[in-house]
Formats: C-alpha cells, structure tokens, sequence
C-alpha cells in the first residue's frame, strides 16, 4: 500500500513561499495498491493529483471524512470526473436525514460552482458509509464516526498486515471520558489502534487549543497522547494551521516534542511525502 | 474490548456533567455509565463498578410497588425502551445496596446515531425522594 501526501493544511489553502516545506494544498491523500486507486478526501490537493493520474485509470474511489468546505474544495478541480472514460466513485458520511447525493450537489451547484453533478459526463457512484466495513480492490476499510463537528468519519485501510489510519479532523480530548487513559471511551480508537501509520488532526499547540475547544481539532500534544494510546507505530501530525508557516510549524512541533517525549516516531505530515506501508 | 460509538462516548460526557441522575446502557441493557447522582440512587460509586452487565445491576437495582411487591423487567420503562426503541416514562420504588428506598420517577429515551443506528438508551431520574 503506497501512501502518497496531496495535501495537509487544514481549513484554507495556504500557498506562499513561507510554506514551501508542508505545503498549502488542503486535505488530500493518495492510497494506492496495484490497479486499486483510492483517494481520501477532495481538498486543493486533488487537483494536482487528477493531472498527475495515468491515462490507464478507468476507475477510481473517492473516500470523504466529511464534507467541510476544505475537504471538498478541489471536487470541481479534479479533472477524472469530466473524463467519460473514468468511474469516480464518492464514499461519504451519512446523516440523520439528507442524503449524500443531495449534499454534494450543494457544492456541485451555483453559486458555489457552475457545473452540476448530473452535467458530468459520467455520474459519480455514490456510497453512504457509516459505522460501516467494506473493501476496495486488496483493500480493507473500516469507517467510523469520530469527534468533529457534523457527521465526520475516520478511516482505517488494512492491506495484509499493514494498517493506515486517517483521522485528519478530529478532537479525541473532547470524544473521550477520561483522554488520554480510556481506550474503549475514547473517540477513533478502534480507528487508530495499532496501526503502522497514522495521519491525525494537531492543528493547535496547547495553549491555542484551551480557546478552540469544540471546533473540531486537536493539539499537538493531544494528538501525539492520542497516538501513543492506540499504540500507533507512526503519526503523522495533520490538518496544519492556515496560519502557521514552515519556521512556526517547526518551533510549536519542537516545543511538543520536549513537552511530551514520545516514545514512538511522530513527525509534521509534508505535502509531497510518499510512505510505503507493507 | 468493545470500542463504544460516539454518539454513546459524548453521551457519557454529556451526563457526566449533569445533577440530575442518568444512566446510560447499551442496546443489550449493560449499564454503561452512570453519574454521581445516580450513584446515591444505585448506593454504589461508578468508580468502584465500571459498567455492569443487566444481570448484575438488576441484581442491585430492585424495583417494587409502594406495597413493596416486584415489578416485571417489562413494565419499567427502561426496559420498554430498549424493546421497543421508543421514550417511556413511570414511577416506582427502589430499595438500594444501602438499604434506602427511593421513589423514583424514570423518563427514559432510546439513542439513536445517524443513519438511524439505535445504540442504546439514557434512563433520567429525578423528584427522587429519600425514605
């Protein structure tokens, strides 16, 4: 399984010289395993990725946690779905009411967008998930409500004996009962449990996070004690503050680390990055 | 271990803060959580118990009429929630681990997650008087 990084900015994209070495593309991440493509979440980054896609790729599966507004972004931008040639199919989170179908069109739709869904020239296949366990090409996935505001999914991708989670907008301190010590009690644990490698939420640094607390996001250091309590092998800090640029990304993660010392190998997620899990 | 769904861990959170006593149990009837003032109904701290299976807690948690006859499983309201996935209410006593009776009145609602998954059910007590 081959795990390729389009995007990890969290809320707007963010380009600019002072963020050449995380990047500004938001949520988008390439999951990959021989003819299997999937793609988690449609922010800036799956622009890039679209024009980066062999001609060879007849089908492909778009995996949304959720449909805020920098994990959907890019959807217009993506030019597979105006290839007849390709089947793009979307997997997102269900509501109480609403189906997915309806809410994606919001977007697909002016003002938001001019072109609408049933304008391309193949319609997307739509899949509702929810606490749900599924399989794509050699791929196993287990989705699950996690803490964020409005129905909002984590991803666990099993290929053999490697496990990939992706959690990239996600509060466990509040989704839990006694954070960081009650796994069973604790938000996106059966998501992250060891599992070889983890993308998770850190947009805030501590401090921050007292003054966000219900928006949806974590702190560094939460997330690192998120990750050392599912017994992660590698986390991946994700969703990086719009406002944060490379040097201050660097200072806060270097304060986190001397806070925290963990004991396993975390690491501020780049845009760009290519990890090979099995 | 079985990993609880969301919707049940802000549940437990959100009970958690309250003063009025609440439970919280699984679709099952395993008594997930209970808060600090459902522990002077029950006489037992949650921190000495953790969850407990049905067959435990209805062992402590005996409900009777005012004559002090047992009540059927079936006619409290907790129970009827979680049969039949609807909100039920009703009144009756309880002689807890510390020997007190308590009259209690029980409005209990079933929890239900999106897309209509049904994940258990709160019980909330209250104009609980102490005999």
């Amino acid at each position: 399984m081959k795990i390729k990084v389009w995007g990890c900015r969290g809320s707007l994209p963010s380009p600019g010289p002072e963020n050449i070495i995380y990047g500004g593309n938001t949520s988008c991440v390439e999951v990959s395993k021989g003819d299997t493509l999937i793609i988690l979440d449609g922010g800036s980054g799956i622009q890039r990725l679209g024009k980066s896609l062999s001609p060879k790729v007849k089908e492909l599966h778009v995996l949304l946690t959720h449909l805020h507004i920098d994990h959907t972004m890019g959807l217009g931008f993506f030019q597979p779905l105006y290839n007849p040639n390709i089947q793009v199919h979307f997997w997102g989170p269900s509501t109480a009411l609403e189906p997915l179908l309806h809410r994606l069109r919001r977007y697909f739709s002016p003002p938001l967008f001019p072109v609408r869904l049933n304008e391309l020239p193949k319609h997307p296949i739509i899949h509702e998930i929810n606490n749900s366990e599924f399989v794509i090409g050699d791929i196993k996935i287990k989705s699950a409500y996690i803490c964020h505001p409005g129905p909002t999914l984590g991803f666990r991708m099993t290929d053999g004996d490697s496990v990939f989670a992706y959690m990239p907008d996600h509060e466990p301190a509040l989704g839990s009962a006694n954070f960081p010590n009650e796994a069973e009690w604790t938000s996106g644990y059966e998501i992250a449990e060891n599992a070889d490698l983890l993308f998770h939420d850190g947009e805030y640094t501590a401090a921050e996070y007292q003054t966000k607390i219900g928006w949806g996001h974590s702190s560094l250091q939460d997330a690192v004690a998120f990750g050392a309590l599912a017994k992660v092998k590698k986390l991946a800090i994700f969703h990086h503050d719009p406002l944060n640029s490379d040097e201050r990304l660097s200072k806060i993660f270097e304060e986190c680390v001397t806070a925290t010392s963990p004991n396993y190998d975390v690491f501020l997620c780049k845009e760009g990055e290519v990890f090979e899990l099995g | 271990m079985a990993i609880q769904p969301i919707e049940l861990i802000l549940g437990r959170q959100f009970i958690d803060g309250l003063s009025m006593p609440v439970f919280l149990v699984d679709p099952e009837g395993n008594l997930l959580f209970y808060n600090e003032p459902a522990e002077e109904i029950l006489g037992i701290r949650f921190g000495e118990t953790g969850s407990m299976p049905v067959e435990e807690w209805s062992t402590i948690f005996k409900p009777t009429d005012i004559e002090g006859n047992p009540l059927p499983p079936e006619s409290l309201p907790l129970v009827q929630t979680l049969t039949h996935h609807k909100p039920a209410q009703g009144s009756f006593y309880i002689d807890n681990l510390k020997g007190e009776k308590h009259l209690i009145n029980v409005s209990a609602i079933p929890i239900e997650g999106r897309p209509k998954r049904f994940l258990g059910a709160m019980a909330l007590f209250w104009n609980s008087n102490f005999s």
